[in-house]
């Protein structure tokens, strides 16, 4: 728990000290003790060039091998307007081939950057020109979207100011760029998880924990052993191999934000972690959230709300006293966190919470409802729907194979969950419920038909798909016709919960607001649930839709959305 | 209720609208079941109570029509077909491999110390693997006393196990048997790893072993493994020593301790047994049946 000693390194050194020292391999805007995105240097305008190329990164006072955007991690912030036109060119300094993909963005298909989908890549030595107009406004961010780049730090934020008045008022703001930075290469991580699917797990239940009676008793884990399921299996890799960033800078670099008390603080939260999810609070200060995934919606206020990789959240805070407040970012699995400070000058800490108990995996992340018990497994309910757990009739789409481990027998609509070891936690939570779109949903049509799709997986063989199927030249579109209207049903079988990207659109997440649901670029489906959101297949092209957890993808949890027709071509 | 009285004024105009543009959009008339709902319930939170549910259905004609990728027709399909083979790489097509020493240990033992390692090496994807196997056991003195060498294809059967098969062969003292190989391996119910081959020689004779081990995790590094081996045979083998029926079994007790998963010293436990005319056979040529050693060894894998 390097976190704890971080106080103490920060009195030898002093904040702005550790900041200077860190200033080559930092954007301006990532730098700590800032006063605030406005006033720091950014890349805006309508040509703007960015250069991919090697760097070694330090975190916590240690080096590592990384990849990064214009020499620093993360990359340059671009600051954009609703309305303008961008030219970006991409240098390619690496010996692979690289790609930028701008997350969220609505672009035309040729420059959503997807190499082998959307264009062929960025090859060594060469400079790529994307070209599109700003059609939107909000929090996004842009990653590589080539080989592992991204979760070897390749991502960056961008921020676009609406063309008109900004609905969210705020005094000062803050872009908070949340991930996850491992010393080990990302290929060896995922070979790990190939070898051994619990390697990074340093948290499992224990014989030495049931004599304490920690976590399950005897009957429970019994029951678990003869499901070969393993409750503690909440995230892949942990902190025994990541250190979490805010900004590029460790726990103990302690990256600091400026504010004046009473000031309305606009946090700009991207997690752009490749494999975490965080849990993010700042004790002491309500968090009143304005934006999911740059749209805006009615604010709602909580005090811990959970991020998924790719998502985003704008949060305003308005700290009122003259102290400082440690903005926590606690992985899934609470193994480790990432750390940072707002304060009204620099060289301020305050108290940092402990890591709370690693929470434990229910019947419900099974796909078993609401099910007070394991009697019922492998009965079969009235109506032929079998309480199984890996029934192929319970989901006919679905090709069963070694990389199908479960199929969620009773998946529930879990939108209203806060997200794993999130529930009862005794303060207010974030949920997709909770989100209600500010403006109204611009396509009322009711969807004309449905789509089911099931996110598949064997985690004892570190194994994940869309319907049982990984990518490939065989696997068939997702086919949607140019401007029809359909409600997408993703359905978790898996005691994973998995960020779902649809590249190109943004898609409405059924929460029952009707006309108002929150718009989404990336949604979560929690472990065993399931979830629906509506599209409007708005833009032709061919598409990625992938879960971003980025081993996930690389496992083969990938699959292409296309929309036809295409310009120019008769329906 | 603001909000709710603004979306139950403005819903029903800007429905209508959108169903009418679609409808006038869209050539299939399939979805023509679309009423343009009711009036929505002002407190909404009920879906399903507002829009009609729509039922699962083939894309339309139109979804299918025009180029299979679209961004050929920029790029060129010669770049993008270049693209497109890393991009399905870089997607689940990787191959791994594993090697793993399960036990690698030094027995000493008043009558002259010994040696014992079982161990395999695997490559390949999600389903189809290559794997080599080996094991066996002697005397610092006496050299080997049995080793043996398989070579396995593997091939995932389901969500836990593998179907193998391949050949062994069998290099120490006594006759060098080759054989051919089937069998399972795999993860049980109890998280019990459990392995069951089947071997027949060149000789014609038939023979099998089951394995089984868990790992009881006493501490998140400290673990201790149970671990049993059990041979059978189908007929007598005099020159091998081998009897008919359950012929000898191994059944260990290790403790190991994790300094890293891949990094695990242990010390344990191994009782060595043969049965009923494996036992006799034994006898006869002056060794005991049964033989209980210490065991210091390391568990390792890369």
């Amino acid at each position: 728990m390097t976190h704890v000693h971080r106080r103490g390194l920060l009195r030898g050194f002093g904040a702005l000290g550790g900041a200077a020292v860190l200033s080559g391999l930092l954007p301006g805007w990532a730098q700590s003790a800032t006063p605030g995105l406005s006033t720091l240097p950014i890349l805006s305008g309508e040509d703007i060039a960015l250069r991919i190329g090697h760097a070694q990164m330090r975190v916590d006072g240690r080096d590592g091998h990384a990849v990064a955007i214009n020499g620093t991690i993360p990359g340059p912030l671009l600051r954009l307007k609703e309305g303008q036109h961008v030219r970006i060119a991409v240098s390619n300094t690496l010996d692979e081939d690289t790609s930028l993909h701008w997350h969220g963005l609505l672009t035309p298909d040729v420059m959503d950057g997807v190499p082998g989908l959307s264009f062929p890549g960025i090859k060594p030595g060469e400079t790529f020109v994307y070209d599109f107009p700003i059609r939107q406004a909000g929090t996004y961010w842009y990653h590589s979207h080539s080989g592992v780049q991204e979760m070897m730090g390749v991502y960056a934020p961008i921020v676009i100011d609406p063309a008109g008045a900004d609905p969210v008022g705020y005094d000062r703001e803050h872009v908070v760029v949340l991930s996850d930075f491992s010393r080990t290469h990302p290929h060896k991580l995922l070979t790990r998880l190939k070898q051994q699917p619990g390697y990074f797990n340093m948290q499992k239940q224990t014989f030495a924990g049931l004599l304490a009676g920690r976590d399950q008793a005897l009957k429970e884990r019994l029951a678990w052993g003869a499901m070969r399921m393993d409750p503690t299996d909440i995230a892949d890799v942990t902190a025994s191999a990541y250190t979490y960033l805010v900004n590029g800078h460790g726990p103990q670099d302690n990256w600091t934000a400026l504010f004046q008390p009473g000031e309305r603080v606009r946090l700009r939260f991207v997690n752009a972690a490749g494999m975490t999810f965080f849990n993010v609070r700042i004790p002491g200060l309500a968090l009143s959230v304005v934006q999911a995934d740059g749209q805006n919606v009615i604010p709602v206020e909580v005090d811990e709300f959970q991020i998924a990789p790719a998502e985003t959240y704008d949060v305003i805070v308005t700290p009122t006293e003259d102290r400082a407040y440690t903005l926590v970012a606690e992985s899934i699995d609470r193994s480790g966190m990432g750390m940072a400070t707002l304060a009204p000058r620099p060289g301020m800490t305050a108290e940092v919470p402990p890591l709370r108990r690693r929470p434990l995996l229910t019947m419900k992340d099974m796909g078993m409802g609401g099910m007070a018990g394991m009697e019922h497994a492998g009965h079969d309910m009235p109506g032929g729907h079998s309480m199984a757990m890996r029934d192929p009739k319970n989901a006919p789409g679905v090709k069963m194979g070694p990389g199908v481990q479960m199929i969620a027998p009773m998946p529930q609509d879990r939108t209203g969950d806060p997200g794993v070891g999130l529930d009862g936690i005794g303060h207010r939570t974030l949920s997709y419920k909770a989100l209600v779109a500010l403006d109204p949903n611009p396509d009322s049509r009711p969807p004309s038909r449905e789509v089911e799709i099931h996110l598949t997986g064997n985690m004892e063989r570190f194994m994940w798909s869309f319907d049982g199927e990984i990518f490939g030249p065989n696997k068939k579109p997702i086919a949607f016709e140019r401007n029809e209207r359909v409600r997408v049903t993703l359905v978790n079988d898996s005691m994973m919960p998995h960020p779902i990207h649809l590249h190109g659109h943004f898609f409405e997440v059924v929460t029952g607001a009707v006309g108002r649901h929150p718009r989404k670029h990336t949604v979560v489906v929690q472990p065993g649930g399931k979830m629906s959101f509506d599209l409007t297949a708005d833009a032709p092209g061919d598409w990625a839709f992938h879960c971003h957890m980025l081993l996930h993808m690389h496992a083969g949890m990938f699959a292409v959305v296309k929309v036809r027709p295409l310009d120019g071509e008769a329906a | 209720m603001r909000l709710a009285t603004a979306l139950a004024l403005c819903l029903p105009l800007s429905l209508s609208a959108g169903l009418a543009t679609a409808q006038e959009a869209d050539p299939h008339a399939g979805h023509a079941g679309h009423e343009a709902p009711a009036a929505p319930d002002p407190h909404a939170g009920h879906e399903g109570h507002v829009m009609p549910e729509p039922a699962p259905e083939a894309p339309p004609a139109a979804a299918d029509s025009g180029p299979e990728h679209a961004a050929d027709r920029v790029y060129g399909q010669a770049a993008m077909d270049a693209a497109r083979e890393t991009l399905f790489g870089e997607h689940g097509h990787a191959r791994y491999s594993m090697l793993l020493l399960e036990t690698a240990e030094y027995r000493p033992r008043p009558g002259g110390d010994g040696y014992g390692w079982e161990g395999q090496f695997w490559y390949g994807g999600d389903i189809d693997r290559l794997v080599l196997k080996s094991q066996g056991e002697g005397s610092f003195h006496g050299g080997l006393d049995q080793a043996e060498a398989q070579a396995l294809y593997s091939r995932a059967i389901g969500p836990y196990f593998n179907l193998q098969a391949g050949v062994r062969q069998d290099f120490a003292r006594g006759p060098d048997r080759t054989y051919a190989v089937v069998g399972v391996e795999g993860l049980a119910p109890y998280w019990f790893e459990v392995n069951a081959h089947a071997f027949v020689s060149d000789k014609g004779d038939v023979t099998a072993r089951l394995e089984g081990s868990y790992d009881l995790r006493v501490t998140q590094r400290l673990i201790l493994e149970p671990r049993a081996e059990l041979n059978l045979a189908a007929q007598d083998v005099r020159e091998l020593g081998v009897g008919s029926g359950l012929s000898s079994g191994e059944f260990g007790l290790r403790l190991r301790y994790a300094f890293r998963p891949e990094f695990a010293p242990y010390v344990g436990l191994l009782h060595e047994a043969r049965f009923g005319r494996t036992a006799d056979f034994a006898r006869a040529a002056g060794a005991g049946a049964h033989d209980t050693r210490v065991v210091v060894g390391l568990r390792a894998w890369f």
